[in-house]
């Protein structure tokens, strides 16, 4: 049997110019979990499958885990390391094919044994990072999640022939980062994945609160992608749909979704992360879900026109790189200091290792910007625009910001102010 | 100051104290910076645990600094077990057991919250909030604040 590999649909997607739309899906019982995947495979889009893991999984309680499995109580995700590996084998069988890989998403600051796991189980793509997976996720140290990466990385690429893994740093804390600073975490992300074994990555970017911005951090990250890994193959890039706040209405969470395909495809990434119609206010069903991705393979995408990439955003993230990679030859080293001196700081961050005095805000328009470098090595680089620190209701404000337009004007993007002609 | 009680001693609650918590398989923190902020508007000092807080740590700053009011929230859908876990922890510590705890978030997977509200409720929080309740995050918070400064007498005293 030939192993189907994630890496090699993805890069046969990547040259056809083919958006592959994924879910975030995860059920705790296997036959959901089975259904579920088999639904996604079913899609009238092309499509890819996810098993997301329960939070008892991510953060090493498997205990937990096992006592909610026994008792017949729901969870979050899949609970790889509760079920075993036989049961999931069971669940995964006639579900894997080379058309139709699938990959495990699951926010562990530790991943050692969810990455033994589903290598066990016969899959090869996962999602992760040494500061994506542990800064917004939780209160692991970030050197230790660092050290167990290495040793996760190490994992993937002596069992697998071909793994992929996938940089979640373009999505700290889901929303209000400045661009600059996710597309200098992917790259770094993804370069400490190749120093640490696996070739096969992807650098991600979450959609924003506007298209303008978010066009071009795309088109800087593909530059600076291009300038440190070389040129594909070997890695792609994936958009993620609005991580913050979701719209709650269907006609808003659909307007949202169509907006993030006509993104991506524009700025040719090879996969999208979908999210449902009900992601404001619960876990979506198999069915949900299934109609998010029929809805996104449904737009007619604009034609991809990936820019130069020489941009303001562009600036910052290489600005934000260098400074980084010149405090040690190894990455994670490189990373960990970064962070102890606040070259690296990620605004709203409330994580030990961050240093939390970098900040950002959203202007009405929906850019973001930063309004406190704190020790960034941006002076100069970055247009700083200082506000008050916010209150609780201009906070929330913020955070609702895309949530409001697209609810109110759930018609239309021009009318959201949210064009997607930059 | 130390206050004996039949069974060993606590701590006074600090008035103004409240100490803001999720539980230990949650990492969101939104709600957490959001919920700070609110309840420093509302007058309090606030003590933020950060995310994934397991229940020892809750447990032992109860005991070492009693606060007025324990706040968890929690949106991760494990809320409704883990707040469980959470709450009987404190209140099987005699040390603890006086803290006045309310719950709220987006407690259950699939957002269903009536029955899992009232099991909160049967363990001890004095309130519990869900995202979809008609009142907001403000108007549940001060009136939090001012029933459990209300039966622990005390706590206005020392204020
Ligand atoms: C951003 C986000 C993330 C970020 C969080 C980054 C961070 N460190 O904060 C990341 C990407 C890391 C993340 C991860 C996960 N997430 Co998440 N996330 C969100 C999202 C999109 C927005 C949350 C947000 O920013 N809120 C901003 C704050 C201000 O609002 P709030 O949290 O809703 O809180 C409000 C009220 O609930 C209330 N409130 C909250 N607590 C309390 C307490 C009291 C006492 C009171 C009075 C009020 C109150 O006050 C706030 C203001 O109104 C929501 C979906 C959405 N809402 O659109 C999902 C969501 C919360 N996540 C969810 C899940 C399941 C997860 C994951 C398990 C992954 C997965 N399976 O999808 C992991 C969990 C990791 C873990 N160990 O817990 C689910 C929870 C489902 C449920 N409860 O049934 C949601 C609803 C998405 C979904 N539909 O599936 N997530």
């Amino acid at each position: 049997m030939t192993r189907p590999s994630f890496a090699g649909r993805v890069e046969q997607a990547r040259r056809s110019g083919e958006l592959i739309v994924q879910p975030r899906m995860g059920f705790s019982d296997p036959a959901l979990m089975r259904a579920g995947l088999l639904a996604t495979k079913a899609a009238r889009a092309n499509t890819v499958g996810t098993i997301t893991l329960d939070s008892y999984t991510r953060v090493r309680d498997f205990s937990s885990a096992a006592r909610a499995v026994a008792a017949g109580r729901p969870l979050n995700g899949y609970p790889i390391i509760a079920h075993g590996v036989p049961t999931t084998r069971a669940m995964l069988d006639g579900v894997l094919d080379a058309g139709f890989p699938v990959q495990v998403r699951h926010g562990s600051a530790e991943a050692e044994e969810v990455v033994a796991a589903l290598v066990a189980c016969g899959l090869d793509a996962t999602e992760g990072g040494p500061v994506s997976y542990c800064l917004p996720y939780g209160r692991v140290p970030l050197r230790t999640a660092v050290d167990s990466w290495r040793r996760s990385c190490r994992e993937l690429a002596d069992r697998c022939a071909n793994p992929h893994l996938e940089s979640f740093g373009g999505c700290m804390m889901g929303q209000l980062c400045p661009p600059g600073l996710l597309v200098a975490l992917t790259v770094l992300e993804a370069l400490f994945f190749r120093q640490n074994g696996v070739r096969d990555v992807s650098m991600s970017l979450a959609q924003q609160s506007n298209t303008r911005q978010d066009l071009l951090a795309l088109a800087a990250l593909r530059r600076l992608a291009t300038e440190r890994l070389g040129p594909p193959p070997g890695w792609h890039l994936v958009v993620y749909t609005y991580m913050g706040l979701f719209p709650r209405t269907a006609a808003g969470s659909r307007a949202v979704v169509r907006d993030a395909v006509h993104l991506a495809s524009r700025a040719g990434a090879t996969r999208l992360i979908v999210k449902s119609a009900v992601e404001a206010s619960r876990i979506p069903s198999a069915a949900e879900n299934v109609q998010a991705l029929e809805h996104a393979g449904s737009v007619v995408p604009p034609p991809a026109a990936p820019a130069d990439g020489d941009n303001e955003v562009y600036r910052e993230a290489r600005s934000l790189l260098e400074a980084t990679l010149d405090l040690h030859d190894d990455i994670g080293e490189a990373l960990v200091a970064a962070f102890a001196a606040g070259i690296l700081d990620v605004p709203y961050c409330v994580h030990d290792d961050n240093a939390g005095r970098a900040r950002s805000g959203v202007a009405p328009d929906g850019t973001i910007f930063w309004s406190d470098l704190g020790s960034l090595p941006l002076r100069g680089t970055a247009d700083v625009r200082p506000r008050h620190t916010p209150t609780s209701a201009e906070l929330l404000d913020a955070l609702s910001l895309v949530r409001t337009r697209y609810d109110t004007a759930a018609t239309g993007p021009e009318e959201a102010g949210l064009s997607t002609t930059p | 100051m130390l206050t004996p009680l039949h069974n060993g001693w606590f701590r006074q609650p600090e008035a103004r104290h409240v100490l803001l918590t999720t539980v230990a398989s949650d990492a969101h923190t939104w709600n957490l910076v959001y919920l700070e902020l609110l309840l420093v508007e509302l007058g309090r000092e606030v003590t933020n645990l950060g995310p994934c807080v397991p229940v020892s740590t809750v447990v032992e700053s109860c005991r070492r600094r009693p606060p007025a009011l324990l706040v968890v929230s929690t949106v991760n859908g494990h809320g409704a077990a883990d707040g469980l876990e959470l709450v009987r922890s404190l209140y099987r510590d005699p040390a603890t057991r006086a803290v006045p705890a309310v719950i709220g978030g987006k407690l259950g997977i699939g957002g269903a919250a009536g029955e899992c509200r009232r099991d909160l409720l049967a363990a001890g929080y004095r309130a519990v909030y869900e995202d979809t309740d008609p009142e907001t995050p403000y108007e549940f918070l001060a009136r939090a604040l001012d029933t459990a400064a209300g039966p622990a007498g005390h706590v206005r005293d020392s204020a």
